[in-house]
């Protein structure tokens, strides 16, 4: 029996892992122990793992938070890797990074 | 101890993305009890040795976050007298009619310097923790996941918190009882109590505004927060860090996120504050071991992850 996974690759820093159907593409990455998307409540709340799909190898989304991908972004293959399932491979955009504020360089 | 003025943190309301889900989330894992709905489709929902009708109250929304954390004053004429003191002060109040919030009483709502909206109220329906007031056994049997014995206090992110700090210290009488200083001396964390707690809110300075950092419940002991971990674990629950110790407050603490992304904290033993006492206060340079006391160093996803 064959277990089809996904072939999910970051451009940014050509990290390729996989992931199976119905498993979130951040959950994927995490349970491998691989890098490259920033991960932050695993909710779709926060928008720390923002992502842009390149191509459309087929995908949906789950519930997230509408502040931080608004229906226009969304147009563009904008969403978050914790909501991102997807349904062929995926070439992704990492755009979520840690919002730098007032602690970040005072140690 | 005589209470005057603020008596404790009555209510958070809460943004979640997917009702069903968050209702599952909030009664089974955390363990608290659903109240009561309204036609807004908000639901109620309280800790099980909170004797008032409710103290969360969630609300399906395009983004998660907080709405309004309200203040339960020790009497009417508190919070008239406090309400007075806010006007003077300078701020604008907003009259929210009795049983907007299914059986709270009327409340007054203000906004802070740092985006967020505050509200006072003197009068809520108890309902009671099902013990009873006469010869009460301890605890009720039947209790869920965490078994939180009550909301605490939430942790706000947003601009001008030394202005924000100001309103709650000067002007509604809580004590600062923790501050922690930039490198340039300026207090950019602040928390501040209105009983002997070590905390009943916390602010963080941060560009934007009216922004949740989390909403707190209390446990009783470390191994309550250990089991608690582990209910975690059991149903896939995120978790941000812990369970650790905080520098700050003392807390035996773990945070975790519910479905939407709004992170939680369940926490114990922090220590008794009195009056008398003088504000702690810590340094940029031991920032790490404040937060977090056995990591000792900054987390950024701690740090930066809100709704």
């Amino acid at each position: 029996m064959s277990v089809n996974k996904f072939i999910i690759t970051i451009e940014d820093n050509a990290e390729v892992f996989t992931c199976p159907p119905g498993r979130n593409v951040l959950k994927a990455m995490e349970q491998l122990g691989r890098k490259g998307i920033p991960v932050g409540c695993r909710g779709g709340g926060c928008g720390v793992c923002r992502v842009q799909v390149l191509d459309q190898g087929g995908y949906r989304t789950g519930k997230m938070s509408r502040e931080q991908v608004p229906v226009e972004d969304e147009e563009k293959g904008i969403c978050l890797a914790c909501k991102l399932f997807p349904e062929g491979d995926l070439h992704l955009k990492v755009l979520g990074k840690w919002r730098k504020q007032f602690l970040t360089g005072t140690v | 101890m005589s209470f005057a003025g603020v008596m404790r943190p009555g209510h958070a309301a809460i943004r979640v993305l997917d009702m069903e889900e968050s209702l599952t989330y909030y009664t089974e894992r955390l363990g608290l009890m659903k109240t009561d709905e309204d036609d807004q489709g908000r639901v109620y929902l309280k800790a099980w040795d909170e004797l008032d009708c409710f103290s969360i109250v969630l609300r399906e929304a395009p983004s998660p976050g907080i709405d309004y954390t309200g203040y339960k004053t020790c009497s009417r004429a508190d919070r008239d007298e406090l309400v007075g003191k806010l006007e003077d002060y300078g701020l604008e109040i907003e009259w929210i009619p009795e049983d907007e919030l299914k059986g709270c009483g009327e409340r007054a709502r203000f906004q802070t310097p740092s985006g967020h909206l505050f509200e006072l109220y003197a009068e809520k329906k108890q309902v009671g923790d099902g013990l009873g007031r006469l010869n009460p056994n301890p605890w009720p049997e039947g209790l869920k996941g965490m078994q939180v014995y009550r909301f605490d206090h939430v942790l706000l992110y947003g601009p001008k918190i030394i202005e924000t700090t100001k309103i709650f210290t000067d002007v509604l009488g809580f004590d600062l009882t923790e501050r922690v200083l930039s490198p340039e001396g300026e207090m950019n964390v602040s928390f501040v109590s209105c009983s002997n707690k070590a905390h009943d809110l916390a602010f963080v300075e941060y560009p934007e505004p009216n922004k949740l950092h989390h909403v707190s419940f209390m446990l009783m002991t470390w191994e309550e927060v250990l089991r608690a971990a582990d209910i975690m674990s059991m149903h896939g629950i995120s978790i941000d860090i812990g369970p650790t110790r905080h520098g700050i407050t003392r807390g035996r603490t773990i945070y975790f996120f519910d479905p939407s992304g709004n992170r939680n904290e369940v926490f114990c033993g922090d220590y008794t504050w009195y009056p008398d006492r003088e504000p702690i206060t810590w340094t940029a340079d031991e920032l790490g071991k404040a937060i977090f006391y056995h990591d000792r160093k900054l987390n950024e996803n701690f740090l930066s992850v809100v709704t």
